[in-house]
């Protein structure tokens, strides 16, 4: 239990002080302000320009801004791009370290090859559940700030919603991490292991979900893929907002869901471990 | 005294079709520095990988101290650099040795001593990826020292270094060896083997050819005699000697008569071949090289290009 610890300790020194991982974070919360507040709000300010063309009633993208909605609205983006960018800072943090020969240097220190790994996908945990609750707390001063400036009612969002949401949120970029993980131990490169993860998250589940419309049968495994989990979880949360994100569905229930992406959080980290374990390092 | 640190039983390593590690039995002993000489592309790198359980043996074992090789308590007590240093490019030279200090569980202050020992303190804080090949080699011994482990591994430390790098790697490793820690030194120079090793194990083409300390590899001294005519001068030699003691080398001043015996007879000798009225040009003696033993092993000479271990 110490050396993990001390794996985690070392692991937290060295990802802190890494630019990418920093660089990979504020991407997240640029795009969550981007997406959640700066472009609805914009819309809402303009919409009596625009008039009753708009898809949007204004009521309802009022709401979605408001510190009530801070829940489902600072999660809504984990299934597309929180989950690209939570696959990539896996992907890097476990790929990289074949290339520079770090690994190699790592596994000679003292601690077992299974613990060494453990202390990478410790912090990478802590470091997704840091980000989900740092979303939600941004989230909601910039939605008190909006609620206080349109004059609205700053109602704060139930402890067991907020609890719910970064659950949801945790376990959607989790799962996504996890998987960039093993990619990155697979291919022990980097770049191959974000571009292919890129193209199975962003391309390969869309087109597997336009072909399962083609062939019965297949409809029962693209279900099941990882992002229409993550996607079905978070659009499980409800909302204001729920049917009109990219990349949130209704496919799954809300259990189901839950229940998919845990085996596949579990499946991902447990297979990179395993694969760390056995294999020569060369 | 002679504890064994490293024990290898017919350890062996195919990758496809190839056997890069062919059978490799050797012992490396407490408080020894074990030169591990071959070629590169021998196997040395491959041989050393297993001891340090990166690589799983195809067959065979291997014994370290004590244990199996990449168990965590043997690896706490193993340094090393393998095939040149890997480090995080954007971390200073040392916050590298403090993150892989935190992997050990051993204090911050034992980075700075490490660092102080290869003469890295003043660049400590520079970016590992600014540094130049020669420090990026010494950061990569300062982190085998890190923790004072009981056995040091370093494969090819002098790669790419320039002279006074080299030598200064040499004194290091002098230094690190009169401490008491063992040392496995991989190396295709001679000349260093030579120098800092006290035994030697030659690999050629994945099998270990020899192992024993220099002396014994070298064998023992020789004597060098020219002397005119040669044919007289052979029969002399072969009447003081004995038949067998003696052959015909050639050599660029004319040839000469290579004597298996020591310093002791050559008194003796010269009386004999001048009151046999023989003309004695020169008489020596002489020492094989490591190289020419290399060459008498494996029937071609050891090849030293530049770089590129592996």
């Amino acid at each position: 239990m110490s050396a993990l610890l001390a794996s985690t300790r070392a692991e937290l020194l060295r990802l802190r002080r890494w630019p990418a991982t920093w660089v990979l974070i504020g991407v997240w919360f640029a795009l969550d302000l981007a997406f959640v507040y700066v472009f609805d709000y914009i819309a809402y300010r303009t919409g009596e320009a625009a008039g009753p063309a708009d898809q949007v009633p204004r009521a309802q993208l009022l709401a979605g801004l408001l510190p009530d909605a801070v829940p489902v609205a600072a999660v809504q983006g984990t299934p597309l791009f929180g989950g690209a960018i939570l696959l990539i800072l896996g992907a890097l943090a476990a790929g990289s370290g074949f290339g520079w020969g770090s690994w190699k240097t790592v596994l000679t220190q003292g601690p077992g090859r299974g613990t060494a790994f453990g202390g990478t996908l410790v912090v990478l945990a802590l470091t997704v559940v840091g980000l989900v609750l740092a979303t939600l707390g941004l989230d909601l001063a910039v939605a008190s700030v909006l609620a206080a400036v349109e004059d609205q009612p700053a109602t704060l969002p139930s402890i067991g919603a907020l609890a719910e949401g970064a659950g949801a949120g945790s376990l959607v970029l989790g799962m996504w991490c996890a998987a960039g993980v093993l990619i990155g131990v697979l291919t022990r490169s980097p770049a191959l292991a974000v571009g292919l993860g890129l193209v199975w998250a962003l391309v390969v589940e869309n087109l597997l979900r336009g072909v399962a419309d083609l062939i019965g049968g297949l409809a029962v495994v693209t279900d099941h893929l990882p992002g229409t989990a993550a996607g079905s979880l978070v659009g499980a949360l409800g909302g204001s907002t729920g049917e009109g994100t990219p990349g949130v569905q209704t496919i799954l229930t809300g259990g189901t869901a839950l229940g998919v992406l845990l085996g596949y959080l579990v499946l991902f980290a447990v297979g990179g471990l395993v694969l760390m374990r056995r294999r020569d390092l060369a | 005294m002679t504890d064994t640190i490293v024990r290898t039983d017919a350890l062996s390593k195919r990758y496809g079709d190839r056997l890069a590690v062919d059978s490799v039995s050797l012992t490396v002993r407490q408080g020894e520095v074990y030169g591990f000489l071959g070629p590169n592309g021998a196997g040395k790198t491959t041989t050393l990988r297993m001891v340090l359980g990166l690589v799983r043996p195809t067959s065979g074992r291997a014994v370290v101290l004590g244990g199996a090789p990449g168990s965590p308590p043997v690896v706490g007590r193993v340094g090393a650099l393998v095939e040149g240093p890997g480090f995080y490019p954007y971390l200073s030279g040392r916050d590298n040795l403090r993150v892989m200090a935190r992997y050990q569980q051993v204090d911050d202050r034992g980075v700075d001593a490490v660092l102080d020992r290869v003469d890295l303190r003043s660049r400590g804080g520079d970016r590992y990826s600014r540094y130049s090949l020669g420090m990026k080699q010494r950061l990569g011994v300062a982190a085998a020292l890190l923790g004072d482990p009981d056995l040091l591994v370093l494969d090819e430390p002098t790669n790419g270094l320039d002279p006074a790098g080299m030598a200064d790697m040499r004194a290091l490793l002098v230094d690190v060896a009169a401490g008491g820690q063992t040392v496995v030194l991989s190396s295709h120079l001679l000349a260093e083997v030579q120098e800092v090793c006290d035994r030697v194990g030659v690999i050629a083409g994945g099998r270990l050819l020899a192992e024993g300390t220099v002396a014994e590899l070298r064998g023992a001294t020789a004597v060098l005699l020219r002397a005119r005519p040669l044919d007289l001068a052979l029969a002399v030699v072969m009447r003081v000697s004995g038949d067998d003691a003696v052959e015909v080398v050639h050599g660029g001043a004319g040839d000469a008569l290579r004597v298996h015996a020591g310093p002791a007879l050559i008194p003796q000798l010269t009386r004999e071949l001048v009151s046999a009225g023989v003309d004695v040009l020169e008489v020596r003696t002489v020492e094989r090289s490591l190289e020419e033993v290399f060459l008498a092993m494996t029937g071609a000479p050891m090849t030293q290009p530049a770089g590129g271990a592996r």
